[in-house]
């Protein structure tokens, strides 16, 4: 990294501490960055951050990352905008990472047209990053995880909306401390949701569009018969509850956030967040080398499972570091070989 | 006189009208009085975009706006001056007026009584058409149920109290101005129109025998393109179309009742920048679409200019305009004949093609659930982008000629635009301050606990589910302003934004133009070391999206990743935007004329946030001077409709990312 750029990354990390909105879209690019040069920079800058954050719940920051998955149409957008309405006329602070389809055939995207914020939440301070999936397929962007952590180094709330395909559950699940699935009425037949395999996997169920009548309230009885049978969600006992809302109508939007709050205070009291994180950023940093080195490189070091290991004994310094450091390792091999 | 074969009664012409209105209700009532002196015979109401959406002339979004595209009317006073020696019981009056429709209509009723009229003596129309404001016109306020809600009330409350008022003008127009083809135009007016009736129907206060005097209250108001012998059968498979609406699913048999009358404003999409003066021909040839069938005739008729597409008309190409219908309607033997068209195949064919196509869509949107479902799910909006963007293509590509645009472009120097900027009507910004200080006069003046007492009076009703006229009546006697007015029905309503439907628009596949664009942007991606991202912004009022949605359409389909959100975001939302989002350029489009200010705005704004290096890039209807005015503040570059070639304004747009970056 050059003078230029270690500059670079210690002014980005003071704006960040600082809250400046320059810096964070500054450090949101970085991060999106793929040339060789900046993804170093982004890699200090992340590792930088990392060290810095308080464990969750040592502060009066929250720091809560929240995912709002679900299917095409179901209300994801709808719902945020609801608790973003409710939460900022709170004065909480938030940052939204919400994440678009690329279009399979020429690469762009249109993104917005559904984070619909009233003026009154953009004034208050909420940030939006808008992101196309490009050609990844499991819901979120390639930036998404490490974009996530430069959020929450500022925000007490982080919503990430993944794209609206069946099975981003898995992958958005691994980025977040809190996910919500939102399940669209009728199209219910539990069938489809357990065949998907999703069940397990969110925390908290909303069947949306209440407003729509009586079959919003049958698709919840038996989400919920179904879920009676699939067992509790995390296996230490936090039930999954299965909420009714209507996005439109602005009905159930409360409870849906004290829900997220009341899962997010379930783990803190059995110390679950912080290794639930670490379990979701070995995923992560083991992907993200996969993508850059392919298998080939990660066999120079033996292989993704060897170094997942390695990545989930205890080390100093943040995983970012070390996804740094594996890196250069597996450059020097190459070069070696 | 020639002596006229015609052995039947000739049909009467048409309501001749201009639509327009500009700078002050005093401007334009002289105006008004000047149409009327030159053989006009009915009056078509401009509003400017602040009235047209609920905010009084002072407010922080109408700067720059007032009296720009219309008159500004912030109060009874201001209604007063614009009909000042115009007896209302003698005139027929179009209002284009929707989401504060129940507010200019009682801002009339008062006026009319400050005359001596009363108000069943009054002819006109509100436009009040609201499904369409989401689609296409952009002049919306409220989410759709309160809308229609208002809607109905003003349909319930003039069939009894103003019985020759048309309540609402169900509007295909604008579907086709937003590059609807005709099929569209009929079923998506059709569906509108079911939605209406149904909320009316389903009233407590409305009488079930009343539905048929409802039914037959409800008026139209059409497109008429280039292509006039398919807009001829347009209008006689709306005229099938509603007569068997009307009696299938309302149970109508009056005939009378069951009589579809429409008025038409001609085509201006189609209208070029480039030889305007061939516009002079298409409006002439638009007017005969929909005069040529007696049967299907329209009942009043607005012409665009021949300067459409350059700004907005002075007196002069208004005055040109109305020749051109007294031409039609006075020197032409067309009023002298039966329906031409009794017993042609080919049309007939025609006609019964497009209402069986139309009938169809028709169907499938009432069974998604109605109108106001294929609002919210963005279904109507989406396939109006979609046919856009073939429209578009088609010109792009050459497949539709369009003559001084696509093809014959070479042209002698034409005497019309010799003057530049003088070939069209400017508003002078000196309408603005007077109109505030009036406003602010006005509200010193006025009895404060009576407006309040008014304002509370409407509050109620929409609270109660009272019908909100007559509360609105009083309100406007009391010296509410629109801008009161409208913030009442804010705060119970809450406010919407509609879906912009570009996000899903299919675009075709077929021969795609863009693949040697596509090659470049993955170059520049790959020296950027993320995907170019644009921001396309809509900062002000101006609700016309055409130009941005297909900007936005055009740059996801070359490989861009954009931001769009809709149309009326402040400067500030827009610059917030893109510095959150990261965009490597922005993208304003405006058409209502506030570009000055706006850009100038968005400019001092970026500058602020430390992103003074953005290159911005504007489009729209920016007259010469300002242009170069813009150009030296800072911007990278202008379009206007003349470069009508996307394919080349994205290849700009990928060079100026890739400048900024060096
Ligand atoms: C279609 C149209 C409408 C439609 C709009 C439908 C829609 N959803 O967009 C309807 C019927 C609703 C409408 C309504 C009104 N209209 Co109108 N309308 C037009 C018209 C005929 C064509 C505009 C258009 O869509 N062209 C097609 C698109 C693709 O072209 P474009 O937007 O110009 O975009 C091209 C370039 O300009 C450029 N571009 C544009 N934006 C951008 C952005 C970027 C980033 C880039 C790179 C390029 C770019 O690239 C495009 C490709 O060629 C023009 C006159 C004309 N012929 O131009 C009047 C016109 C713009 N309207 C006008 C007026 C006054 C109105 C009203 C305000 C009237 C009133 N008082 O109520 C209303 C209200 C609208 C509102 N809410 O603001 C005036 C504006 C006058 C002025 N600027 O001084 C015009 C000029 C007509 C006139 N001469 O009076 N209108
Ligand atoms: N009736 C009703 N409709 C709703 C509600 N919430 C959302 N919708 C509608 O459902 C559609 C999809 O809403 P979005 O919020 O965009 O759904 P999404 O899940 O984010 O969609 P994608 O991101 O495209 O997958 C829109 O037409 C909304 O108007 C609700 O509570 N009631
Ligand atoms: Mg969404």
């Amino acid at each position: 990294m050059t003078a230029e750029q270690s500059q670079r990354v210690m002014r980005l990390l003071e704006g960040l501490a600082a809250g400046e909105r320059g810096a964070i879209s500054e450090a949101l690019n970085l991060v999106d960055d793929r040339r060789s040069e900046e993804r170093e920079a982004a890699l200090r800058l992340l590792d930088g951050l990392a060290q810095r954050a308080d464990t969750p719940g040592s502060s009066p920051h929250v720091h809560h990352r929240v995912g709002i998955t679900g299917a095409p149409g179901a209300g994801k957008s709808s719902l945020l905008n609801a608790l973003v309405e409710n939460l900022h006329s709170e004065a909480a602070s938030i940052g939204i990472i919400a994440v678009d389809p690329s279009s399979q055939r020429s690469g762009g995207a249109l993104l917005g047209d559904r984070m619909r914020l009233s003026g009154g939440a953009r004034e208050s301070g909420v940030f939006l990053r808008s992101m196309a999936a490009r050609d990844r397929l499991g819901g979120l962007a390639d930036a998404t995880h490490a974009s996530a952590a430069v959020l929450s180094s500022v925000f007490d709330w982080v919503f990430i909306e993944t794209v609206g395909v069946g099975q981003s559950e898995c992958e958005v699940a691994d980025l977040v401390d809190t996910l919500v699935f939102v399940a669209q009425p009728g199209a219910g037949d539990t069938l489809q949701f357990m065949k998907a395999g999703i069940l397990e996997l969110p925390d908290i169920f909303v069947v949306n569009k209440a407003d729509i009548g009586p079959v919003a309230e049958r698709t919840r009885s038996e989400l919920q018969a179904t879920l009676g049978l699939t067992g509790p969600g995390d296996g230490e006992n936090w039930q999954a509850p299965v909420l009714l809302a209507s996005a439109q109508d602005r009905q159930g939007i409360d409870a849906l956030i004290e829900s997220i709050a009341a899962h997010w205070d379930h783990r803190l009291a059995r110390g679950q967040l912080a290794e639930r994180r670490a379990r979701g950023q070995v995923a992560f940093a083991i992907e993200s080398l996969a993508r850059r080195y392919g298998d080939y490189g990660l066999a120079q070091l033996g292989g993704p499972q060897a170094i997942a290991r390695r990545l989930e004994a205890p080390r100093e310094g943040s995983i970012f570091g070390a996804v740094l450091e594996i890196g250069q390792q597996i450059e020097a091999e190459i070069r070696g070989a | 006189m020639p002596q006229s074969p015609n052995l039947e009664q000739p049909d009467r012409p048409w309501l001749i009208r201009t639509y327009s209105g500009h700078s002050s209700a005093e401007a334009s009532n002289a105006l008004y009085r000047s149409n009327l002196a030159a053989g006009q015979t009915g009056l078509s109401v401009a509003f400017d975009l602040p009235t047209q959406t609920g905010y009084d002339s002072d407010h922080p979004l109408a700067r720059g706006e007032v009296g720009k595209v219309g008159v500004p009317i912030c109060h009874i006073d201001d209604m007063t001056t614009l009909f000042d020696q115009i007896p209302l019981d003698r005139m027929n009056t179009s209002m284009t007026i929707n989401a504060t429709a129940a507010w200019l209509l009682a801002l009339y009723v008062a006026a009319a009584e400050r005359q001596g009229v009363a108000q069943d003596k009054l002819q006109g129309t509100t436009q009040n058409d609201i499904i369409k404001e989401y689609l296409s016109r952009g002049t919306y306020v409220f989410p759709p149920e309160a809308s229609i809600r208002t809607t109905s009330d003003i349909v319930a409350y003039t069939v009894e109290a103003i019985p020759k008022w048309n309540p609402i003008n169900i509007c295909s127009y604008h579907l086709q101005e937003a590059g609807a083809t005709p099929v569209q135009e009929i079923a998506f007016a059709m569906a509108n129109a079911v939605a209406v009736l149904d909320a009316v129907r389903d009233r407590d206060d409305v009488p079930e025998e009343t539905i048929g005097r409802v039914f037959g209250r409800i008026s139209f108001f059409l497109n008429a393109g280039i292509r006039f012998v398919e807009e001829t059968c347009k209008c006689r498979a709306m005229t099938a179309l509603w007569a068997e609406l009307g009696r299938e699913r309302y149970g109508i048999d009056d005939e009378r009742m069951l009589r579809f009358r429409y008025g038409v404003q001609v085509n201006s999409l189609g209208l070029s920048e480039a030889q305007p003066e061939n516009n002079i021909v298409r409006i002439a040839l638009e007017a005969l679409g929909v005069t040529l069938s007696r049967d299907a005739r329209t009942r009043s008729l607005q012409l665009p200019a021949w300067n459409e597409a350059l700004g907005l008309p002075r007196p002069w190409d208004q005055q040109l305009s109305l020749r051109t219908q007294q031409i039609l309607a006075y020197e032409t033997d067309l009023l002298e004949y039966p329906d031409l068209f009794d017993g042609s195949h080919v049309v007939e064919a025609r006609t019964a093609a497009l209402l069986d196509d139309a009938r169809t869509e028709m169907h499938k949107i009432l069974e998604m659930g109605g109108a106001v479902s294929a609002i919210e799910n963005a279904y109507m909006k989406q396939a109006l982008v979609e046919s856009h963007t073939r429209r578009i293509r088609a010109i792009e590509r050459g497949e539709q000629t369009v003559v001084g645009v696509n093809r014959f472009e070479e042209t002698a120097d034409s005497p019309l635009t010799a003057d530049g900027d003088a070939s069209i009507l400017k508003v002078d910004d000196s309408a603005e301050r007077d109109q505030v200080e009036r406003l602010l006069g006005f509200r010193g003046r006025r009895n404060t606990a009576e407006a309040e007492a008014a304002l509370k009076g409407i509050e109620d009703a929409l609270k109660n589910g009272d019908n909100i006229v007559p509360a609105s009546i009083r309100a406007a006697h009391a010296g509410v302003t629109t801008g009161e007015w409208s913030d009442t029905l804010r705060r119970l309503f809450g406010e919407y934004r509609a879906p912009t439907g570009v996000a899903a628009a299919r675009t075709v596949a077929a021969g795609d133009d863009n693949e040697a664009l596509r090659a470049r942007t993955e170059e520049l991606s790959e020296a950027l070391g993320r995907r170019p991202k644009i921001l396309v912004g809509k900062p002000g009022l101006d609700g016309h999206s055409n130009g941005a949605e297909q900007i936005a359409v055009k740059a996801r389909d070359v490989g861009l990743e954009v931001v769009y959100d809709g149309i009326r975001l402040t400067p500030e939302e827009i610059v917030q935007s893109a510095r959150d989002e990261g965009v490597h350029v922005i993208g304003l489009s405006i058409l209502s004329g506030s570009h000055s200010i706006l850009v100038r705005d968005v400019l001092q704004r970026l500058e602020k946030e430390g992103l003074g290096n953005l290159p911005v890039i504007v489009g729209g209807i920016i007259p010469d001077d300002d242009a170069a005015e813009l150009l030296a503040a800072g911007v990278k570059r202008i379009y206007t409709p003349k470069d009508f070639d996307l394919t080349r304004i994205m290849g700009d747009i990928v060079d100026i990312v890739g400048e900024a970056a060096r």
